[in-house]
Protein backbone atom coordinates (compact mmCIF):
# COMPACT_ATOMS: atom_id res chain seq x y z
CA UNK A 1 0.00 0.00 0.00
CA UNK A 2 1.08 3.33 -0.63
CA UNK A 3 -0.60 6.64 -1.02
CA UNK A 4 -0.40 10.18 -1.81
CA UNK A 5 -0.96 13.64 -0.35
CA UNK A 6 -2.03 16.22 -2.75
CA UNK A 7 -1.34 20.06 -0.92
CA UNK A 8 -4.18 21.20 -3.09
CA UNK A 9 -3.87 25.17 -1.82
CA UNK A 10 -0.01 24.70 -4.12
CA UNK A 11 -1.42 22.96 -7.49
CA UNK A 12 -1.96 24.89 -10.36
CA UNK A 13 -4.06 22.19 -12.65
CA UNK A 14 -1.70 22.01 -14.85
CA UNK A 15 -2.01 18.44 -15.59
CA UNK A 16 1.78 16.98 -15.26
CA UNK A 17 1.30 14.60 -12.65
CA UNK A 18 -2.40 13.42 -14.77
CA UNK A 19 -0.19 12.44 -17.54
CA UNK A 20 3.24 11.33 -15.72
CA UNK A 21 1.47 8.79 -13.20
CA UNK A 22 2.46 5.46 -14.87
CA UNK A 23 -0.52 4.00 -13.15
CA UNK A 24 -3.10 6.68 -15.48
CA UNK A 25 -4.94 6.92 -11.54
CA UNK A 26 -4.86 10.62 -11.04
CA UNK A 27 -7.90 12.94 -12.46
CA UNK A 28 -8.99 16.29 -12.54
CA UNK A 29 -11.30 16.56 -9.87
CA UNK A 30 -15.11 17.41 -11.57
CA UNK A 31 -16.55 19.55 -8.59
CA UNK A 32 -13.52 21.14 -6.58
CA UNK A 33 -11.85 24.05 -7.33
CA UNK A 34 -8.97 25.39 -4.96
CA UNK A 35 -8.58 29.11 -3.93
CA UNK A 36 -6.78 29.95 -6.75
CA UNK A 37 -9.53 28.74 -8.71
CA UNK A 38 -7.28 25.64 -10.35
CA UNK A 39 -9.08 22.13 -10.92
CA UNK A 40 -7.73 20.27 -8.10
CA UNK A 41 -6.42 16.63 -9.15
CA UNK A 42 -8.07 13.01 -7.02
CA UNK A 43 -6.75 10.08 -7.08
CA UNK A 44 -9.19 7.43 -8.77
CA UNK A 45 -8.45 4.06 -7.73
CA UNK A 46 -5.83 4.83 -4.93
CA UNK A 47 -5.43 0.98 -3.87
CA UNK A 48 -3.52 1.06 -7.31
CA UNK A 49 -1.09 3.58 -5.97
CA UNK A 50 2.75 2.11 -5.95
CA UNK A 51 4.43 4.74 -4.41
CA UNK A 52 6.77 5.08 -7.09
CA UNK A 53 6.48 8.92 -6.68
CA UNK A 54 6.42 9.76 -10.03
CA UNK A 55 3.62 12.28 -9.74
CA UNK A 56 5.61 14.39 -7.23
CA UNK A 57 8.85 14.53 -8.95
CA UNK A 58 6.93 15.71 -11.97
CA UNK A 59 5.53 18.24 -9.98
CA UNK A 60 6.54 21.92 -10.62
CA UNK A 61 4.78 23.30 -7.86
CA UNK A 62 5.82 20.49 -4.83
CA UNK A 63 1.93 19.82 -4.49
CA UNK A 64 2.39 15.68 -3.79
CA UNK A 65 3.84 14.18 -0.59
CA UNK A 66 4.02 10.06 -1.31
CA UNK A 67 3.82 7.46 1.78
CA UNK A 68 4.76 3.53 1.00
CA UNK A 69 4.58 0.76 3.81
CA UNK A 70 7.64 0.36 5.61
CA UNK A 71 9.75 -2.11 3.99
CA UNK A 72 8.02 -2.11 0.45
CA UNK A 73 10.77 -0.97 -2.37
CA UNK A 74 10.26 1.52 -4.75
CA UNK A 75 7.48 1.22 -7.50
CA UNK A 76 6.19 -2.41 -5.79
CA UNK B 1 0.79 -0.45 9.47
CA UNK B 2 3.82 1.67 9.59
CA UNK B 3 4.13 3.44 6.69
CA UNK B 4 6.91 6.31 5.81
CA UNK B 5 7.18 9.64 4.15
CA UNK B 6 9.29 8.87 0.70
CA UNK B 7 8.81 12.51 -1.03
CA UNK B 8 8.15 15.59 0.57
CA UNK B 9 8.85 19.65 0.22
CA UNK B 10 12.40 19.69 0.51
CA UNK B 11 13.95 21.97 3.55
CA UNK B 12 15.53 23.99 1.00
CA UNK B 13 12.48 25.56 -0.75
CA UNK B 14 10.36 27.84 1.30
CA UNK B 15 6.81 27.19 2.04
CA UNK B 16 5.83 30.08 -0.20
CA UNK B 17 3.82 29.56 -3.08
CA UNK B 18 5.58 30.19 -6.38
CA UNK B 19 4.42 32.39 -9.43
CA UNK B 20 5.12 30.85 -12.12
CA UNK B 21 2.53 29.97 -14.65
CA UNK B 22 0.67 26.46 -14.37
CA UNK B 23 3.35 23.63 -15.92
CA UNK B 24 6.38 26.25 -15.76
CA UNK B 25 8.84 23.79 -15.32
CA UNK B 26 11.26 27.16 -13.55
CA UNK B 27 9.34 25.20 -10.35
CA UNK B 28 10.36 21.85 -11.08
CA UNK B 29 14.02 23.17 -11.23
CA UNK B 30 14.30 25.04 -8.17
CA UNK B 31 13.03 21.86 -6.19
CA UNK B 32 15.52 19.69 -7.91
CA UNK B 33 18.54 22.61 -7.01
CA UNK B 34 16.38 21.71 -3.40
CA UNK B 35 16.84 18.28 -2.96
CA UNK B 36 20.79 18.73 -3.59
CA UNK B 37 21.42 21.18 -1.71
CA UNK B 38 19.52 18.97 1.27
CA UNK B 39 21.37 16.05 0.14
CA UNK B 40 25.08 17.37 0.36
CA UNK B 41 23.62 18.99 4.02
CA UNK B 42 25.25 22.71 2.72
CA UNK B 43 21.72 24.33 3.60
CA UNK B 44 23.30 26.52 6.07
CA UNK B 45 26.20 27.42 4.15
CA UNK B 46 25.04 28.07 0.34
CA UNK B 47 24.05 31.29 -0.97
CA UNK B 48 22.30 31.44 -4.27
CA UNK B 49 22.46 34.68 -6.87
CA UNK B 50 19.04 35.52 -8.38
CA UNK B 51 19.27 36.96 -11.65
CA UNK B 52 16.73 38.94 -13.88
CA UNK B 53 13.82 36.64 -15.76
CA UNK B 54 10.74 35.27 -14.06
CA UNK B 55 13.12 33.80 -11.35
CA UNK B 56 13.54 36.82 -10.05
CA UNK B 57 12.47 36.14 -6.73
CA UNK B 58 14.03 33.24 -6.56
CA UNK B 59 15.02 34.51 -3.06
CA UNK B 60 11.56 33.60 -1.79
CA UNK B 61 11.88 30.54 -2.77
CA UNK B 62 15.04 28.79 -1.74
CA UNK B 63 15.25 28.46 1.75
CA UNK B 64 18.97 29.84 1.74
CA UNK B 65 20.84 33.26 1.86
CA UNK B 66 20.06 34.62 -1.28
CA UNK B 67 21.34 38.10 -3.26
CA UNK B 68 19.70 39.51 -6.33
CA UNK B 69 21.87 40.40 -9.20
CA UNK B 70 21.78 43.04 -12.05
CA UNK B 71 20.25 41.65 -15.42
CA UNK B 72 23.03 38.89 -16.63
CA UNK B 73 25.62 40.03 -13.45
CA UNK B 74 25.22 36.99 -11.45
CA UNK B 75 28.12 35.18 -12.37
CA UNK B 76 29.95 38.86 -11.55
CA UNK B 77 28.27 38.93 -8.45
CA UNK B 78 28.79 34.81 -7.61
CA UNK B 79 32.41 35.49 -8.36
CA UNK B 80 32.70 38.28 -5.40
CA UNK B 81 30.35 36.20 -2.88
CA UNK B 82 32.60 33.27 -3.76
CA UNK B 83 35.84 34.62 -3.51
CA UNK B 84 34.86 36.58 -0.15
CA UNK B 85 33.46 33.68 1.44
CA UNK B 86 34.96 30.65 0.15
CA UNK B 87 33.88 28.37 2.15
CA UNK B 88 30.43 29.02 0.98
CA UNK B 89 28.40 26.79 -1.83
CA UNK B 90 27.29 29.71 -4.55
CA UNK B 91 24.78 28.67 -7.49
CA UNK B 92 23.63 30.93 -9.54
CA UNK B 93 20.03 30.91 -11.40
CA UNK B 94 19.62 32.07 -14.76
CA UNK B 95 17.21 32.11 -17.60
CA UNK B 96 18.40 32.03 -21.31
CA UNK B 97 17.19 35.87 -21.82
CA UNK B 98 19.58 36.88 -18.27
CA UNK B 99 22.64 34.86 -19.54
CA UNK B 100 22.84 34.71 -22.97
CA UNK B 101 21.85 37.72 -23.78
CA UNK B 102 22.62 40.71 -21.43
CA UNK B 103 24.84 38.34 -19.36
CA UNK B 104 26.77 36.84 -22.24
CA UNK B 105 30.41 38.60 -21.14
CA UNK B 106 29.77 37.86 -17.23
CA UNK B 107 29.32 34.17 -17.80
CA UNK B 108 32.16 33.71 -20.41
CA UNK B 109 34.62 35.36 -18.49
CA UNK B 110 33.45 33.86 -15.22
CA UNK B 111 34.05 30.64 -17.11
CA UNK B 112 36.99 31.58 -18.10
CA UNK B 113 38.23 32.42 -15.42
CA UNK B 114 37.47 28.75 -13.95
CA UNK B 115 34.99 30.72 -10.75
CA UNK B 116 34.09 28.09 -8.17
CA UNK B 117 30.73 28.08 -8.20
CA UNK B 118 27.99 26.19 -10.15
CA UNK B 119 25.48 27.81 -12.59
CA UNK B 120 22.22 26.47 -13.04
CA UNK B 121 21.25 27.60 -16.94
CA UNK B 122 17.24 27.50 -17.38
CA UNK B 123 16.77 27.43 -21.52
CA UNK B 124 13.19 28.18 -22.34
CA UNK B 125 14.17 29.89 -25.93
CA UNK B 126 12.58 33.27 -24.85
CA UNK B 127 12.03 35.97 -22.59
CA UNK B 128 9.45 34.76 -20.05
CA UNK B 129 9.35 37.86 -17.83
CA UNK B 130 8.49 40.55 -20.46
CA UNK B 131 5.85 38.86 -22.15
CA UNK B 132 7.82 36.19 -25.03
CA UNK B 133 10.23 38.78 -26.71
CA UNK B 134 12.78 36.82 -29.10
CA UNK B 135 16.35 35.49 -27.21
CA UNK B 136 19.50 34.52 -28.59
CA UNK B 137 18.26 31.11 -27.76
CA UNK B 138 15.14 31.06 -29.56
CA UNK B 139 14.92 28.57 -32.48
CA UNK B 140 14.83 29.35 -35.83
CA UNK B 141 11.51 30.07 -37.41
CA UNK B 142 10.55 30.24 -33.58
CA UNK B 143 7.50 32.95 -33.23
CA UNK B 144 7.72 35.03 -30.30
CA UNK B 145 6.50 38.80 -29.64
CA UNK B 146 9.32 40.08 -31.99
CA UNK B 147 9.39 37.40 -34.20
CA UNK B 148 5.79 37.09 -35.32
CA UNK B 149 6.97 35.35 -38.37
CA UNK B 150 9.28 33.38 -37.18
CA UNK B 151 12.93 33.88 -36.11
CA UNK B 152 14.43 34.79 -39.12
CA UNK B 153 18.46 33.73 -38.79
CA UNK B 154 19.42 36.03 -42.01
CA UNK B 155 17.96 38.84 -39.29
CA UNK B 156 18.91 37.45 -36.23
CA UNK B 157 21.73 34.53 -37.15
CA UNK B 158 21.26 31.51 -35.81
CA UNK B 159 20.56 30.38 -32.02
CA UNK B 160 23.38 30.16 -28.97
CA UNK B 161 24.43 27.26 -28.09
CA UNK B 162 25.99 28.48 -24.75
CA UNK B 163 26.77 24.90 -23.62
CA UNK B 164 28.69 24.30 -26.77
CA UNK B 165 30.12 27.72 -26.44
CA UNK B 166 31.64 27.56 -22.59
CA UNK B 167 32.61 23.84 -23.15
CA UNK B 168 35.70 24.93 -25.32
CA UNK B 169 36.97 27.50 -22.59
CA UNK B 170 39.23 25.81 -20.00
CA UNK B 171 38.22 26.80 -16.81
CA UNK B 172 35.04 25.20 -16.92
CA UNK B 173 35.04 21.77 -14.45
CA UNK B 174 31.55 19.95 -16.39
CA UNK B 175 29.27 21.53 -18.52
CA UNK B 176 26.00 19.40 -19.14
CA UNK B 177 22.94 20.31 -21.18
CA UNK B 178 19.36 18.16 -19.83
CA UNK B 179 16.03 18.76 -19.36
CA UNK B 180 13.10 18.22 -17.29
CA UNK B 181 10.21 16.99 -19.57
CA UNK B 182 10.20 13.16 -18.42
CA UNK B 183 10.34 11.40 -15.36
CA UNK B 184 14.29 9.80 -16.40
CA UNK B 185 15.59 13.25 -17.54
CA UNK B 186 13.78 15.14 -14.23
CA UNK B 187 16.31 12.50 -12.52
CA UNK B 188 19.44 13.21 -14.61
CA UNK B 189 19.12 16.93 -13.79
CA UNK B 190 19.51 15.84 -10.35
CA UNK B 191 22.02 13.98 -11.08
CA UNK B 192 23.97 16.50 -13.10
CA UNK B 193 23.26 19.42 -10.59
CA UNK B 194 24.41 17.57 -7.92
CA UNK B 195 27.52 16.40 -9.44
CA UNK B 196 28.31 20.37 -10.40
CA UNK B 197 27.59 21.31 -6.53
CA UNK B 198 30.17 18.54 -5.63
CA UNK B 199 32.87 19.53 -7.86
CA UNK B 200 32.29 23.28 -6.80
CA UNK B 201 33.19 21.81 -2.79
CA UNK B 202 36.00 19.72 -4.26
CA UNK B 203 37.14 23.20 -5.66
CA UNK B 204 37.54 22.05 -8.92
CA UNK B 205 35.66 24.92 -10.47
CA UNK B 206 32.78 25.72 -12.61
CA UNK B 207 29.96 23.76 -13.29
CA UNK B 208 27.56 24.55 -15.84
CA UNK B 209 24.14 23.04 -15.72
CA UNK B 210 22.25 23.94 -18.67
CA UNK B 211 18.62 22.74 -18.69
CA UNK B 212 15.95 23.12 -21.23
CA UNK B 213 12.73 24.88 -19.72
CA UNK B 214 9.31 25.36 -20.69
CA UNK B 215 7.45 28.12 -21.08
CA UNK B 216 3.88 27.30 -21.25
CA UNK B 217 2.48 31.09 -21.42
CA UNK B 218 4.51 32.48 -23.76
CA UNK B 219 4.84 29.60 -26.64
CA UNK B 220 1.27 29.54 -26.05
CA UNK B 221 0.79 25.85 -25.61
CA UNK B 222 -0.60 23.99 -22.50
CA UNK B 223 1.70 22.58 -19.60
CA UNK B 224 1.59 18.65 -21.83
CA UNK B 225 1.87 19.93 -25.07
CA UNK B 226 4.98 22.33 -23.81
CA UNK B 227 6.59 19.19 -22.52
CA UNK B 228 6.33 17.68 -26.08
CA UNK B 229 7.53 20.81 -27.84
CA UNK B 230 11.07 20.43 -25.87
CA UNK B 231 11.49 16.79 -27.61
CA UNK B 232 10.32 17.93 -30.69
CA UNK B 233 11.87 21.15 -31.42
CA UNK B 234 14.55 22.18 -28.64
CA UNK B 235 16.17 18.66 -28.21
CA UNK B 236 16.74 18.48 -32.18
CA UNK B 237 18.92 21.92 -31.47
CA UNK B 238 19.91 21.66 -28.32
CA UNK B 239 21.14 17.42 -27.80
CA UNK B 240 21.13 16.38 -24.42
CA UNK B 241 24.91 15.50 -22.70
CA UNK B 242 27.41 15.86 -21.11
CA UNK B 243 29.83 18.58 -22.96
CA UNK B 244 32.99 18.83 -20.82
CA UNK B 245 34.17 16.57 -17.86
CA UNK B 246 37.50 17.13 -15.85
C1 LIG C 1 19.09 46.11 -17.77
C2 LIG C 1 17.79 45.45 -18.09
N1 LIG C 1 17.44 45.27 -19.38
C3 LIG C 1 16.26 44.67 -19.68
C4 LIG C 1 15.42 44.26 -18.69
C5 LIG C 1 14.11 43.61 -19.07
N2 LIG C 1 14.10 42.17 -18.84
C6 LIG C 1 13.58 41.65 -17.71
S1 LIG C 1 13.60 39.99 -17.69
C7 LIG C 1 14.25 39.93 -19.25
C8 LIG C 1 14.54 38.62 -19.94
C9 LIG C 1 14.14 37.43 -19.15
O1 LIG C 1 14.26 36.27 -19.88
P1 LIG C 1 14.98 34.98 -19.35
O2 LIG C 1 16.29 35.31 -18.73
O3 LIG C 1 15.03 34.01 -20.49
O4 LIG C 1 14.10 34.44 -18.17
P2 LIG C 1 12.61 33.86 -18.16
O5 LIG C 1 11.76 35.00 -17.76
O6 LIG C 1 12.30 33.32 -19.53
O7 LIG C 1 12.66 32.78 -17.14
C10 LIG C 1 14.46 41.21 -19.76
C11 LIG C 1 15.02 41.50 -21.08
C12 LIG C 1 15.82 44.46 -17.35
N3 LIG C 1 15.07 44.05 -16.33
N4 LIG C 1 17.00 45.05 -17.08
S1 LIG D 1 2.89 7.58 -6.60
FE1 LIG D 1 3.12 6.70 -8.67
S2 LIG D 1 1.34 5.34 -8.89
FE2 LIG D 1 0.90 6.66 -7.12
S3 LIG D 1 -0.27 8.36 -8.01
FE3 LIG D 1 1.87 9.00 -8.02
S4 LIG D 1 2.65 8.43 -10.04
FE4 LIG D 1 0.72 7.33 -9.73
S1 LIG E 1 1.46 18.56 -11.38
FE1 LIG E 1 1.13 19.61 -9.40
S2 LIG E 1 0.32 21.63 -9.94
FE2 LIG E 1 0.10 20.34 -11.76
S3 LIG E 1 -1.98 19.46 -11.60
FE3 LIG E 1 -0.59 17.98 -10.63
S4 LIG E 1 -0.57 18.53 -8.46
FE4 LIG E 1 -1.45 20.28 -9.55
S1 LIG F 1 6.14 33.46 -18.31
FE1 LIG F 1 7.01 31.52 -19.01
S2 LIG F 1 8.96 31.25 -17.88
FE2 LIG F 1 7.73 32.84 -16.84
S3 LIG F 1 6.61 31.74 -15.22
FE3 LIG F 1 5.26 31.89 -17.02
S4 LIG F 1 5.63 29.99 -18.15
FE4 LIG F 1 7.33 30.22 -16.71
Amino acid sequence: MARTVFHEEFCKGCGLCIEACPKKILAFAEHRLNHKGYQAVDCLRPEECTGCAICARTCPDVVIDVYREAGQAEGS
Amino acid sequence: MEEKLVFSRPEALTDMPTHYCPGCHHGIIHRLVAEVIDELGVRENTVGVASVGCSILAYDYFNVDMVGALHGRAPAVATGVKRGRPDSVVFTYQGDGDLAAIGTAEIIHAAARGENFTVVFVNNAIYGMTGGQMAPTTLDGQRTQTSPAGRDPHLAGHPLRMSELIATLSGPSFVTRTAVNTPARINQTRKAIKKAFELQLAGRGLGFVEVLSTCPTNWGLGAVESGQWVDSHMIPYYPLGVFKED
